[in-house]
């Protein structure tokens, strides 16, 4: 048995040395705001200690040389040898990168090491004290002089008490070459009596001669574990052997490092994601399965009684039975969605390290506040929430924060406070991205949109709608494009990215004292609760968290536009009414809409009316996608089968009401 | 065959050494840390310890310290899994009862050769 597949462990791998490499950084991005936390160094020193021996046993060699060297100087950090300064920290928060992206090299086969490692790694060669000298052990030709070795090999006491055996070492011996025990001997300081003799002690010693031409290295291999234990006297039977030398091989040669640019995550995801990527889930997770699981055996064996006998005495039992196995459906449900659901802690702990590379590079001060970091999102959401977040960081800092002097001038503190905060709201998760800088710039907003045709000069639309603006395509308002913000995606690109997460942002801002974004997102794409319509012999299941109202109009409420479309009064505001029937081309759908019903929905703040014959029910939907099966069709999220095994659409709220909407403005 | 118990704070080293262990035919306990593999060691017993050096919450030299004061594990041999560049480390692991130690990097051929070595 040999050859052990190690690729196996190469994923493990990847993930926990990135998790290693954002502990790292989260440990350097404390020390640099002044803690003095010894356990700190440990951290870091740990996650590159970790992931050198990793990468050292899983065969990725230049990681392995690039952490050796890193770790060098982490060693004098923790044994104090070395101040730690914000060069320091500035260099191995650059390391930490470079890490990252040798890491993402080497899990998709690409060469690792890069001029920007090996430049990163002569900075700190050169920084680290003396040399990093590479001591190669060069063994000893086997001498073939040598016909044998005398050994004299007397244990100290203690040595029985670190599990060393010296049978292990006779074996041992033997393999290299024969082996005669000349002589086993007491120790003098064995104590005389017997009663007096402890069985944990060792007081023998042994002359042993090995007969062959045995190399001395492979006689001190048997005895390395042994140092401090015994006395130990090798010679050899005739010719002296050369002994084993080491000699320090040439120390590598500092190169010129040109500074790489800062703050650029480029391999943080490349790593772990892809297609079989893999979860961790915590054993409490998996324990509550197996429970439930045990609870549905025990419902089916009742049911499954009842079924083999049954008269309708045991209608009531039935009932319940099924009622039980309803819930239990119900709980092993949300205990598999469960194991999907990951902290959003893990997308925060990026911010720490951008925030400061922003202030650095903005010259603005920044206090960052996180708050429910313990708030858990799906998976697949909180992969794909990352970029729209550092987006609106980014703008927040860049845009919104004041400078020192400006926010001085205004009576603020020198330092803005950024504020992230996660947590459950109804069926939602919000994430709001709150500063108090200077808010919105109506008048700045106002100009670009009309510059871009987006409002007509001399039109005065109300603040909300100003906010709204920022959400349009090809918006920016910065007046020169940083190279932080405007990077070509602007707000329409983060409101798409949440959208298609099944989610929506907004924003609200008062001048003078900053913004909030809010973005709500769904606990979970998989399944939704919805409410099943009834459109001609189809099905449409609308979201529930989408839906304001359902209504029934009379007919004197709607009013007929000359444009062809229909509105109806709702509420202080006029919404159009969408046909669905017409949306989605059912046939023998109620068309009088004072026979059917209207089911107000929202999206963003935007409302319309949607025209269904009925309504039939709330139900969980498991959604399937439309697009693996059929095509990406507009108005409709995907597809689900009900209860009677038949195929009902998922109404996509947010393209519908854009339908609506375009309509009413045609 | 044997029992043995795998210490290491990092999943992928731990798995490579269980995966190994257990493909030779050997029983394999883990933990994860000093202190989790004192807990384990205290509910059966083993014929060898395998633990890392740099581990949190308790290293692996305070756990053999630990071990060999619990009468069960005074003689059990433990290796030390640890890197080349820390001799003061085999040095100190050693003070505290260790029996000797496997440098890393190794593959499972050398691991199971010093298993090997000292289960004979």
């Amino acid at each position: 048995m040999s050859a052990v597949d190690l690729t196996q462990f190469h994923k493990t791998f990847f993930e926990e040395s990135l998790e290693g490499l954002d502990a790292m950084e989260a440990a350097l991005l404390a020390l640099d705001s002044g803690s003095t936390d010894h356990e700190l160094v440990h951290t870091i020193f740990r996650a590159a200690h970790s992931i050198k021996g990793g990468a050292a046993t899983f065969g990725f060699a230049d990681v392995a040389a690039f952490t050796h060297v890193a770790e060098s100087l982490l060693e004098e950090v923790r044994s104090e040898r070395r101040a730690v300064d914000a060069e320091l920290i500035d260099l191995l928060l650059r390391s930490v990168d470079c890490l990252r992206a040798m890491l993402a090299r080497s899990s998709s086969g690409q060469p690792v090491a890069d001029a920007d490692s090996e430049a990163l790694r002569g900075e700190l060669v050169r920084l680290v004290s003396g040399e990093v000298a590479t001591v190669a052990t060069v063994v000893a030709p086997k001498a073939a002089a040598v016909s044998g070795w005398d050994i004299r090999f007397t244990a100290l006491p203690h040595l029985l008490q670190t599990g060393n055996d010296p049978l292990r070492l006779f074996r041992e011996l033997q393999q290299l070459g024969r082996l005669e025990v000349r002589r086993a001997f007491v120790v003098d300081r064995a104590p005389a009596r017997l009663a007096d003799l402890d069985p944990s002690q060792c007081h023998l010693g042994w002359e042993l001669r090995l007969h062959g031409a045995v190399a001395r290295g492979d006689i001190d291999a048997v005895f390395d574990w042994l140092d401090g234990d015994c006395e130990l006297v090798v010679e050899a039977v005739t010719e002296e052997a050369p002994a084993a030398v080491a000699q320090p091989a040439a120390a590598t040669t500092p190169v010129p490092a040109p500074a790489p640019a800062a703050g650029a995550h480029p391999a943080r995801e490349a790593v772990v994601a892809g297609e079989g990527s893999s979860i961790r889930v915590g054993i409490d997770k998996v324990d509550a399965l197996i429970n439930m699981m045990g609870e549905l055996v025990i419902t089916q064996a009742m049911l499954s009684d009842i079924g083999e006998h049954f008269d309708f005495s045991k209608l009531e039992r039935l009932r319940e039975g099924l009622a039980q196995l309803e819930r239990n459906t119900r709980e092993l449900q949300e205990s598999v969605m469960r194991i999907r659901m990951l902290p959003i802690g893990s997308v925060f702990n990026r911010f720490p390290r951008l925030v400061r590379d922003l202030e650095r590079k903005l010259g603005k001060q920044v206090r960052l506040e996180l708050h429910g970091e313990h708030t858990e999102l799906d998976k697949t959401v909180l992969e794909k929430i990352g970029d729209p977040l550092v987006h609106l960081v980014r703008n927040a800092i860049d845009h919104g924060l004041e400078t020192p002097e400006k926010r001085r001038a205004a009576g603020k503190s020198d330092a803005g406070t950024l504020t992230l905060d996660a947590h459950h709201e109804g069926g939602n998760i919000i994430v709001r991205i709150s500063d108090d800088g200077a808010g919105l710039n109506r008048a700045a907003i106002l100009g670009k949109a009309i510059e871009r045709g987006l409002v007509s000069p001399g039109q005065e639309p109300s603040d909300e709608e100003v906010a709204e603006l920022i959400f349009a395509p090809g918006f920016s308002t910065a007046a020169q494009a940083t190279d932080l913000s405007g990077r070509g995606v602007g707000m329409d690109v983060v409101r798409r990215n949440v959208r298609d997460l099944g989610g929506s942002v907004g924003v609200k801002s008062v001048a003078g004292q900053g913004s909030t974004f809010t973005i709500a997102l769904p606990l979970t794409l998989a399944i939704i609760d919805g409410l099943v319509t009834a459109v001609g012999s189809e099905r449409y299941i609308v979201p529930l968290i989408s839906i304001v109202e359902s209504l029934r109009l009379r007919p004197e409420a709607v009013r007929r536009l000359a444009s062809g479309g229909e509105v109806f009064h709702f509420r202080d505001e006029y919404l159009p009414i969408m046909r669905l029937h017409r949306t989605f081309g059912c046939a023998e759908a109620v068309t009088e809409i004072e026979r059917g019903i209207v089911v107000v929905v929202e999206d963003d703040g935007r409302r319309v009316g949607l025209l269904v014959d009925d309504l039939l029910g709330q139900q969980q939907a498991v959604i399937k996608s439309l697009e693996a099966h059929y095509r990406r069709v507009q108005g409709i999220s995907g597809a689900t089968i009900l209860s009677d095994g038949s195929v009902a659409l998922i109404v996509d709220v947010g393209g519908v009401v854009q339908l609506g909407r375009r309509h009413k403005a045609a | 065959m044997a029992k043995i118990l795998a210490v290491d704070d990092s999943v992928s080293m731990r798995g490579m050494v269980a995966f190994t262990l257990r493909g030779a035919g050997h029983e394999v306990a883990e933990a994860e840390n000093g202190q989790l593999a004192l807990d384990v060691a205290r509910g059966s017993a083993f014929d060898l310890v395998l633990a890392d050096v740099n581990m949190p919450v308790m290293d692996g030299i305070a756990m053999v310290r630990e071990l060999r004061a619990m009468d069960a594990y005074k003689g059990v041999p433990i290796l030390m899994l640890t890197t080349e560049s820390h001799t003061e480390k085999k040095m100190e692991g050693k003070a505290a009862g260790a029996t000797g130690w496997l440098v890393k990097p190794f593959d499972p051929e050398q691991l199971l050769a010093t298993v090997k070595r000292v289960l004979g």
